[in-house]
């Protein structure tokens, strides 16, 4: 099972400046821990108290993780799972 | 239709239904078409309703000057409503915005300052707080986290939805502000509590999301998730090609982060067929293509145009 996850800039100090890693996972919460194995450091980033942390947003197949489950959120193989930072619009 | 003055005919905007974009006779697809307000765009709403509360509430007197950090749009309503009624405005805009929303401000006399492109609107809001802190006798409405910008949609886009189509199953718009989608949504959850309510998030380039640490980010203080549900990210590509899928199948020209819209709003139409239900989706056309001309997301392929946008506002 392989799932491609888009790094934003800010993360790739994890990531040995990749733009796009592979991970596994059935759930996002088991995918971050796969990425935390390969790329340590990365989940403290992501997650706080068990949660997203708030100014970081989730999407899985473009959709927000937050409305399909959080971080138990389902995830099959050929997903993309892309991370960014929150950003105003207006 | 007769109104007393520009000011009056903000809102009351056509609903129209796209039959060729439509996947069948039983799941429909219509567009309100927010670009026929005055200055053409849907901010018309809002910057009014801000303007006008705060006049109600005292805070914004003959003489004052309003200050605003904004994309474009809402700065143009305000600089128009401003000029009618008299206020100086001051707009903190990203330098990485089209050219033609630059023209417009000036022409309706806004003054502008530039933040830097990284960032995007971020590092607006924050340039604009600074500015605040200098000048404490300005008036800044603050589209982010003011309550008249969603009560703008409450009070007018919601019942105005509602009233030309009385079977609205969803309803799908851009997430920047938060503004129309919360004030539509609290409508809807009153008056007609199944309506599914769907945010299409513009999805930037790199540039656009900074290399500022991750607690920097920002969202609105309007937003309120449970208002919302279900939320997409449309990246740059799909924007386009489905902004140019309006214009070739239904005659309407649209900005780019409409086409963003639309691709969330033909998502929830797939579902709607796969699911054997009927559906009638309203999606909001934020404004014309005119002020994105210069961007370059009309001409030669779909790839090229996501080329050009790289980097910039586009929504």
């Amino acid at each position: 099972m392989a799932i491609e996850v888009r790094i934003p800039t800010i993360l790739r100090t994890y990531t040995d400046g990749e733009k796009a890693v592979s991970g596994d996972g059935a759930s996002l919460s088991a995918l971050i821990d796969d990425l935390e194995a390969s790329h340590p450091g990365i989940k403290d980033r992501l997650i706080d108290n068990g949660d997203l942390r708030r100014f970081v947003n989730v999407y899985i197949n473009d959709e927000d993780v937050r409305f399909i489950g959080g971080l138990e959120a389902e995830l099959t193989d050929g997903d993309q799972v892309v991370v960014l930072p929150a950003v105003a619009g207006g | 239709m007769r109104y007393d003055n520009l000011l009056a005919s903000v809102g009351n905007t056509p609903l129209v239904g796209l039959p060729r974009l439509s996947p069948s006779p039983d799941v429909r697809l219509w567009a309100k078409l927010e670009d026929r307000n005055p200055t053409g765009s849907i901010k018309d709403r809002p910057a009014l309703k801000m303007i006008e509360e705060a006049e109600k509430g005292g805070l914004l007197r003959p003489g004052c000057t309003i200050l605003e950090p904004t994309s474009g749009n809402t700065g143009i309503s305000l600089a128009m409503a401003a000029k009618l009624k008299g206020y100086r405005i001051v707009c903190v805009m990203p330098e990485n915005t089209s050219e033609e929303r630059r023209q417009l401000l000036r022409m309706w006399g806004a003054e502008i300052i530039s933040s830097p492109a990284a960032g995007g609107s971020n590092e607006a809001v924050r340039v604009a707080k600074q500015v605040a802190a200098e000048h404490p006798d300005w008036v800044m409405l603050y589209q982010y986290g003011n309550d008249a910008n969603a009560l703008a949609h409450e009070e007018g886009t919601g019942p105005e939805l509602l009233a030309d189509l009385p079977s609205i199953t969803h309803f799908v718009a851009g997430l920047g502000t938060t503004g129309t989608l919360m004030g539509v949504s609290r409508y809807f959850r009153r008056a007609k509590p199944d309506v599914r309510i769907v945010a299409a998030e513009p999805r930037y380039g790199e540039l656009v999301y900074g290399l500022r640490n991750l607690d920097e980010g920002f969202v609105p203080e309007l937003y309120d998730a449970s208002l919302i549900d279900s939320r997409f990210s449309v990246g740059p590509r799909d924007a386009v090609r489905r902004v140019r899928e309006l214009l070739e199948l239904e005659g309407i020209f649209a900005g780019v982060s409409t086409g963003a819209i639309l691709h969330a709003a033909l998502g929830q139409a797939a579902k709607a067929v796969k699911a054997g239900e009927s559906a009638d989706i309203a999606f909001v056309v934020c404004d014309g293509g005119w002020k994105y001309l210069s961007t370059g997301a009309y001409e030669g392929t779909v790839g090229e145009a996501e080329d050009r946008l790289e980097g910039q506002l586009w929504a």
